[in-house]
């Protein structure tokens, strides 16, 4: 019955598809109005963002040219562009940012290659953050540049990776000591992931940046020390609640029969449970990765140069450049949402791909 | 009733069954229960189970649903925890101890009524697993075992696929390939056919009776009465968490001795 019925909406001309989107539009007055008006507005928006962008936008020359404009200042990205990238960082050692850069850019490529999933690439995680170090401090090589001249695109994108790749680290653990049978391991795992997660990020910057040294003043924290500390926590307090939901959400029939097979708790949870539960919460884990990418322009209140205030830093030199703040925060806003939309196709080919192999 | 098995399959298997019955008398048994009692919370799952299994015999454990069988068995791994009453598996009492827990296991191998197959890995990885982590064998020896045991259950040209992507039934079959893969020295089935399509409950039977006939010792949760009666050295009826009956098969076929089993037994034949 089924099967004559499919055979018959084969048969049928496909309709076109505007013409289903037009009849869905346009099928009472109501719906026919609120399409104009909408339509109008978006037509209009376009047409600002175009004139700004556009038509009345600077193309060269200099800051004269931008003066006589009304719209966007191009002359300025392409003059900045270095500021903007990378900060204060020494004019004369620029490779070794650029070199950090092009390496993360590397592992964020890997990590989204499936097949190169394993250990090695785990690895690089740590390695390269660590690599990365060494390169813009110049320890054991060269010129040392301390923290506080690091800046621009490396920096935040380094400052993501480490509270990222620390936050796993901290909340594998965090999430098995939640659903442990031992009682007073649980409560201390629910205590401190509650705690951290009762606060804003930008609390817990503050805490870690001034209230902790002046607790324990015998500690001299340097400021990217500190911010990762932060941020590491509280990732790992929000990751560490993903984790567990993937393991809660595993057959229990996948413990039992890891367990009747005689693997240790230790090796159940790394071969059998973890994998499988990671791959249940990716979108989340995406999701979280964007989210903490985003709000990495809060390090910049307890004095980070990261990307965002390096665009800012560029922009508010006002008598070379005056009036470049839009433009420069176009940019910033532009470079943030591609490399999160790229992260949220790729998330959604991934689970797509993940689920037609049919082991999600 | 399943569709039964050709004739000239059917004599060959039970030939072979009679002809590994019971080793040679009073070995010390391989699963002995004595006075065991369970409860969860309030309500007791097991009253005072006394059950000896030698090894090489095959018991068939059967009863209403919410009888306390599945327990029964899930407490020979330690699956379950039984409050008073002593489990010995090959000797080896079933206490808090983890290291004692972890030997019985590596010794009993079992296969689950929703197959728990890992579903991440392939057919082969599955049951390469437990031989590489928990016991500690090379992977390309253990993958040789996988190789020969997904064979032996003939399913081997499907070693590479997911578990997702095979029947029912050959999934099962590579459950047990998995739980043998460790050696065991008993194996217990927890309904392993209950959630099966019929078509493909005769091909995890078969697999079960090849088993049996080498001489494993098994303990089988089931309803599949023809399999206990052509297969079963002892068939233990339980009901209400107790066992009621432990008999031979023909006498608890044909005969059952107490009316709680007869009408159990009535219920199923109708």
């Amino acid at each position: 019955m089924t099967i004559l019925l499919e055979g018959a909406r084969l048969a049928q001309p496909k309709p076109e598809r505007w013409r289903v989107a037009a009849a869905d539009l346009f099928s009472s007055p109501v719906n026919a109005a609120v399409t104009v008006v909408v339509a109008g507005v978006i037509v209009v928006a376009l047409w600002q963002f175009a004139r700004w962008a556009v038509f009345d936008a600077a193309w060269s020359g200099g800051p004269e040219a931008c003066r006589a404009r009304s719209g966007a200042c191009w002359p300025f990205v392409r003059s900045n562009a270095q500021l903007m990238v990378f900060g204060v960082y020494p004019q004369d050692l620029l490779w070794r940012p650029a070199v950090s850069l092009v390496l993360m850019a590397g592992v964020g490529v890997a990590s989204m290659i499936p097949r190169l999933w394993s250990a090695p690439l785990a690895l690089a995680w740590a390695a390269v953050p660590a690599a990365v170090c060494i390169l813009l401090s110049g320890a054991f090589f060269g010129r040392p540049v301390s923290t506080n001249e690091w800046g621009g695109l490396p920096l935040t994108l380094l400052v993501w990776m480490i509270a990222f790749a620390g936050a796993f680290v901290v909340a594998v653990p965090l999430a098995l000591a939640r659903r442990s049978k031992m009682g007073g391991l649980r409560t201390a795992a629910i205590i401190l992931i509650e705690l951290v997660r009762g606060v804003p990020m930008l609390v817990a910057l503050y805490v870690s940046r001034f209230i902790v040294p002046m607790m324990a003043p015998a500690f001299e924290v340097n400021l990217f020390v500190s911010v990762e500390t932060a941020l590491i926590l509280f990732v790992a307090s929000y990751l560490a609640e993903i984790i567990r939901a993937g393991l809660q959400s595993l057959p229990r029939g996948q413990t039992e029969a890891a367990s009747a097979l005689g693997l240790s708790y230790w090796r159940m949870t790394q071969l059998v449970l973890l994998p499988q539960a990671l791959r249940a919460v990716i979108p989340a884990l995406v999701n979280l990765g964007i989210g903490v990418l985003l709000s990495t322009p809060l390090v910049a209140v307890i004095g980070m140069t990261d990307f965002l205030s390096a665009v800012r830093e560029a922009a508010s030199h006002e008598q070379e450049w005056p009036g470049c703040y839009t433009t420069a925060y176009f940019v910033a806003g532009l470079v943030f949402f591609s490399i999160c939309f790229i992260a949220s196709r790729y998330s959604r080919w991934l689970e797509r791909r993940l689920r037609a192999a049919g082991h999600a | 009733m399943r569709p039964a098995m050709p004739e000239h399959r059917l004599r060959q298997s039970l030939e072979s069954v009679q002809g590994a019955r019971r080793p040679p008398p009073r070995a010390a048994p391989a699963i002995e229960f004595v006075g065991v009692h369970k409860w969860y919370g309030a309500f007791q799952v097991l009253r005072d189970i006394r059950l000896a299994v030698d090894p090489g015999e095959r018991v068939v454990v059967c009863g209403p649903s919410g009888s306390g069988k599945s327990t029964l068995i899930r407490c020979v791994n330690r699956l379950e925890e039984h409050q008073k009453g002593t489990i010995r598996v090959n000797g080896v009492e079933l206490t808090a101890s983890l290291k004692q827990t972890d030997r019985v296991r590596r010794e009993v191998g079992m296969v689950f009524q929703q197959f728990n197959l890992f579903p991440h890995l392939t057919v082969l990885e599955n049951c390469a697993l437990a031989p590489v982590w928990a016991e500690g064998v090379k992977r390309p020896e253990a993958e040789e075992r996988a190789h020969a045991l997904l064979a032996k259950v003939k399913i081997a040209d499907q070693a590479h696929k997911y578990p997702s992507q095979l029947s029912g039934g050959q999934q099962q079959r590579v459950a047990i390939a998995r739980a043998l893969c460790m050696n065991p020295k008993i194996m217990l089935f927890d309904e392993p056919t209950s959630a099966l399509d019929p078509e493909m409950v005769k091909e995890v039977l078969d697999t079960m009776t090849a088993l049996a006939s080498e001489g494993m010792t098994m303990i089988v949760v089931t309803h599949e009465m023809g399999f206990a009666r052509r297969v079963a050295d002892k068939v233990v009826f339980m009901d209400n968490g107790e066992i009621v009956e432990a008999s031979d098969p023909e006498e608890f076929f044909t005969a059952p001795r107490q009316e709680r089993a007869r009408q159990f037994l009535s219920q199923l034949l109708r």
